[in-house]
């Protein structure tokens, strides 16, 4: 058949095209949140210095998330360098899929990276992402209706407090709700916040034979809080509210307060895009009366090279171009220190211009109050503090983050939310064999 | 179609008809009049409708960060390569089930449709590693033969019940005068049949335009057409309404011209077999 | 009235296009029956050896299998309910003489042109946001609390969003079948007196059977297989979570692959199903 011959013709055309003109070109797959923006804006820097072209491939973070996943695990070879998260780095580490990161140079000073950040992204001691940026969640308040309610934030709250501070702040008649969270489900979104406030009454995800534990009454006790903070004190439709709708519904001044990733400080203070720029305060994320742990995450975005790329070396280079301490130079003086992507390393928080920034400290403090290995109370058998590491977790946090969602969304109780999420890991963790 | 009617009614049927169709249009409007406002303009409440100070920032934002034309050009190409291929492939098809009928055409037609049956998430893991190991990942050749399948039981379809209306009596007249096949499928056929391809195209082309899942699931930086343009834009951080609509736009802009200007194509030919 | 030389030349020129849909649909549905019966975990290794019809028997006893499929009914369901209703009115109207016809014409197929993704992420952030969207700002102007669409009217808002998307197509289909009807059958029977509702239903909608028989049948094909609408607004929560997105969330977010095709199987088993039911229909309409 004519048509088949020339398809084949065609094909392999294509395929030499392919493997010939973009020889020294990277295909780097990333988000498209601010900073890897920037990155790219910037990135011309990098080919004038090295000559290697850079094709960029920016999703939103779930298209993101599911087309690395599905390329890296048929070995697909779409991608020399992707942006990945601290959950995907060391299950993927350990299944050798990564290229590990001690061929870079001795001047990218390794040590120079927090070690909370390094930890998160290394599998038995061995790095095999460099962060890019880092972040932990804490608290972001408005400082101007604490004072009209006659309040004040401690640096150090308890969930009492943060409940006492959004029934004061919430005007409905303003439509100034007490506090935003997040309600969308996903396992980065919901269940990454809600996960942090169940550390921090006690509970855990699993006990250390795996057994489910959304059973527990610390869970309900957690859940039921949550829940109430968003039903009396939320904006309408938080069962919704990613990231993103609440960072915009913070920048028009529509809440009072906001936990969330530390990275939003820099854009809820940015006067360009936030109409309460001037009057945000920050504080650590809570804890509750009487127990030792705190409501905060760790997370990093990171670059890692995955392995069987044929531009292994390439790809190393721009690493160390992009989490150089050079390049947050680079950003700095290009469009100010607020805006260099934060919390990779110890320099720049040594850096006095870079400490001047109002929330700096807090950042730091917030990232170094992390723990990813004893995330909980009680022990558990995984790493992780909003997330789980291992590779069911996607699946069963977004499941249960679905439940949750609903829950907030008023169809569904705590009670009868957890039940279902309790029912629905159990059912998935013994599809997988524990 | 001359039916008398008093003028009143004609109004009244204009009126309505206006309405829907700018009820219809509506989001589509509002898209593009939000491409040209500023981020705090595009939340504004109440709403800013036409005077605004118009600006071009969103394009001029969209376009430095991603290579449009690029994606213009992918998308241009993926639709018609899969379009051109499939009707290669359709047209004789059609032809031979509708003027050669037997028994089992029928069943070959519907099973035919049958195949686009299986979800495509479904099947994706196995699409893709016969596509890593043909090397089609991330190539226009594999988006556009992947696309042409996809489509293919459509046009088939389309075009079948198109030719069939084209009486049988034509061709046996044809053939007395001694035309051979070839002069039968050029002279007499092609002409009656053309509004049936040429509105087969033209639906083609919007199918294969608007197919969000393969395009995005088997490309990444170089055959990536607009759909995957546009899921770079969907919720950033910050305020993105603007910039939002801005690359909608620019991502339907095309399909929605070219369906404008062949509109009436599209429509004498998009029966189905539904006239009788 | 074919010779045996055309009969084989139609068969020539027919080959290609079966067997390449036949490749098309083998070769996938082979492996996806492999896998079906795999324990397939890509982050876990890959294959783990087989396990029978494990997966089969865990996807159909999951608790969001039935619901899954209920859902998928209801957004089909609904979709051709408002499009073919209301593709009949708007086709009947735009048969009707008017000025501007073809502007309007334009207008009403415009949304058709318009991909599912950006249609979605319009639909849930410029109008259906309960904040900014402009629903909202409508029905606070009205000092009304505004709906929160994606949480509280969750399948309506689909509905919606993909009725919008599929009227147009309909109500084509529709009127090019109405323009052939014969003009003076109508208006004999305007002539005699027969009130609309009688001309609508013993004239109109009998010759429009066919056309709706085939907007049934191609859009429930395009309608099973919705997934960038609920991708982009509810991610499949607040039950809109339809069988193609539940497979989704087996392969691509928990990556059981086995599990997933194991549902894709269910998934083709039920189409056809669903399908057979339909081509019958048409298939009779086809002898005509």
């Amino acid at each position: 058949m004519r048509l088949g011959k020339s398809l084949v013709a065609s094909t392999a055309l294509a395929l030499i095209a392919a493997s010939g003109a973009y020889a020294q070109s990277l295909t780097i797959a990333t988000v498209n949140n601010g900073d890897m923006i920037r990155m790219q804006a910037l990135s011309s820097e990098f080919t004038d210095a090295t000559g290697i072209e850079l094709e960029w491939v920016i999703l939103e973070e779930n298209i993101l998330r599911q087309r690395v996943t599905q390329d890296i695990a048929t070995s697909g070879g779409q991608f020399d360098i992707m942006t990945i998260g601290m959950y995907e780095a060391p299950i993927w580490a350990e299944r050798g899929w990564l290229v590990s990161l001690d061929g870079l140079p001795d001047d990218y000073d390794k040590d120079d990276i927090l070690p909370a950040m390094r930890a998160g992204l290394s599998f038995e001691g061995t790095m095999f992402a460099a962060p890019f940026y880092g972040e932990s969640s804490m608290v972001m308040y408005r400082t101007d209706l604490m004072e009209a309610a006659g309040m004040e934030m401690p640096e150090e709250p308890t969930w009492d407090d943060i409940a006492a501070a959004a029934a004061a702040m919430t005007d409905r008649d303003n439509n100034i709700n007490g506090i935003c969270l997040r309600g969308r489900a996903g396992w980065g979104e919901n269940m990454a916040f809600i996960t942090t406030v169940a550390n921090s009454f006690g509970a855990r995800w699993f006990d250390e034979d795996w057994n489910a534990q959304l059973d527990s009454p610390e869970w309900l006790e957690a859940v039921t809080f949550y829940n109430d903070l968003l039903q009396n004190y939320g904006p309408p439709g938080a069962a919704n509210n990613g990231f993103n709708e609440n960072l915009t519904l913070f920048q028009q001044g529509r809440c009072g307060m906001w936990l969330d990733a530390t990275v939003a400080a820099s854009f809820v203070t940015n006067p360009n895009d936030s109409t309460v720029a001037d009057s945000v305060g920050f504080a650590l994320a809570p804890n509750k009366d009487g127990m030792d742990k705190r409501a905060n995450w760790l997370w990093a975005w990171a670059l890692a090279i995955p392995a069987g790329t044929q531009q292994e070396e390439a790809a190393m280079e721009f690493i160390n171009w992009a989490t150089s301490k050079a390049y947050l130079e680079l950003v700095a003086e290009r469009e100010g220190w607020a805006n260099v992507p934060p919390g990779t390393r110890t320099s720049l928080y040594e850096n006095p211009e870079y400490a001047s920034i109002p929330f700096a400290d807090m950042t730091l403090r917030s990232i170094n109050a992390a723990d990813p290995n004893n995330p909980t109370i009680d022990p558990v058998p995984y790493v992780g503090i909003q997330f789980v590491a291992i590779p069911e977790w996607a699946g069963i946090g977004t499941a249960a983050g679905q439940e949750f969602s609903a829950m907030v969304a008023g169809q569904l109780t705590p009670e009868q939310a957890l039940e279902r999420a309790q029912a629905l890991v159990t059912d998935e963790m013994e599809a997988a064999g524990y | 179609m001359a039916r008398s009617v008093t003028t009143q009614r004609k109004s009244f049927n204009t009126l309505i008809a206006w309405i829907i169709g700018l009820l219809l249009f509506f989001p589509i409007l509002w898209t593009i009049l939000t491409s040209f406002k500023t981020e705090a303009q595009a939340i504004a409440d109440p709403p800013v409708w036409f005077f605004f100070d118009w600006t071009l920032e969103n394009y001029r934002v969209v376009q430095e960060r991603s290579n449009y034309s690029r994606f213009l050009w992918n998308s241009i190409i993926i639709a018609g390569g899969s379009t051109i291929l499939g009707m290669i492939i359709a047209i004789p098809a059609a032809w031979s089930m509708a003027f050669v009928p037997s028994r089992r055409t029928k069943d070959i037609l519907l099973w035919m449709l049958s195949t686009k049956m299986l979800p495509a998430v479904g099947v994706l893991y196995p699409i893709y590693l016969i596509f890593i190991q043909f090397g089609l990942l991330d190539t226009r050749v594999g988006l556009t033969i992947v696309l042409m399948l996809i489509n293919l039981p459509i046009m088939i379809w389309m075009l079948y019940t198109y030719f069939k209306e084209i009486p049988g009596e034509i061709l046996e007249a044809a053939r007395m005068d001694g035309a051979g096949l070839k002069e039968e499928i050029l002279y007499v056929l092609t002409p009656m049949a053309i509004p049936g391809i040429a509105s087969t195209i033209l639906l083609n082309i919007i199918l294969a335009w608007n197919e969000a899942f393969w395009t995005l699931n088997l490309t990444a930086a170089r055959a990536a057409p607009l759909t995957a343009f546009i899921a770079s834009y969907s919720s950033p951080e910050g305020l993105f309404y603007a910039k939002l609509s801005a690359a909608s736009t620019m991502a339907i802009a095309p399909i929605l011209i070219l369906g404008w200007f062949s509109q009436k194509q599209l429509v004498r030919g998009l029966t189905f077999g539904a006239v009788k | 009235m074919s010779t045996k030389a055309s009969r084989s030349a139609a068969r020539l020129m027919l080959a290609p296009a079966v067997i390449l849909l036949l490749g098309w649909m083998l070769v996938p549905l082979t492996l996806t029956l492999i896998f079906s019966f795999q324990r397939y975990l890509p982050l876990r290794g890959g294959f783990q050896g087989w396990v029978g019809f494990e997966n089969y028997v865990r996807f159909v006893t999951s608790s969001a299998f039935w619901p899954s499929v209920q859902a998928t009914v209801i957004i089909v369901g609904g979709v051709l309910l408002i499009t073919v209703t209301l593709g009949i009115l708007l086709a009947i109207l735009l048969d009707q003489p008017m000025w501007g016809q073809g502007v309007v014409r334009i207008l009403v197929i415009a949304p058709f042109f318009v991909m599912p993704t950006v249609s979605g992420l319009v639909w849930k952030n410029m109008f259906m946001d309960p904040n900014n969207g402009l629903l909202s700002h409508l029905w606070r102007s009205f000092g009304a609390d505004p709906i929160i669409w994606l949480s509280d009217a969750s399948m309506l808002s689909i509905i919606l969003i993909v009725s919008w998307q599929w009227l147009p197509f309909a109500t084509l289909i529709l009127l090019t079948a109405i323009q052939s009807l014969d003009s003076e059958q109508l208006e004999a029977a305007e002539m005699d007196g027969a009130p609309v509702l009688s001309r609508f239903w013993h004239i109109i909608l009998p010759h429009l059977s066919r056309a709706i028989t085939i907007v049934i049948l191609i859009q429930t094909i395009f309608l099973l297989a919705i997934f960038a609408e609920i991708f982009v607004t509810t991610q499949g929560s607040f039950g809109t979570r339809t069988l193609t997105y539940l497979i989704f969330q087996r392969v691509l977010e928990s990556q059981n692959v086995g599990l997933g095709s194991a549902g894709g199987i269910y998934a083709v088993i039920l189409a056809n199903i669903f399908a057979l039911f339909l081509m019958r229909i048409v298939g009779k309409n086809l002898d005509r």
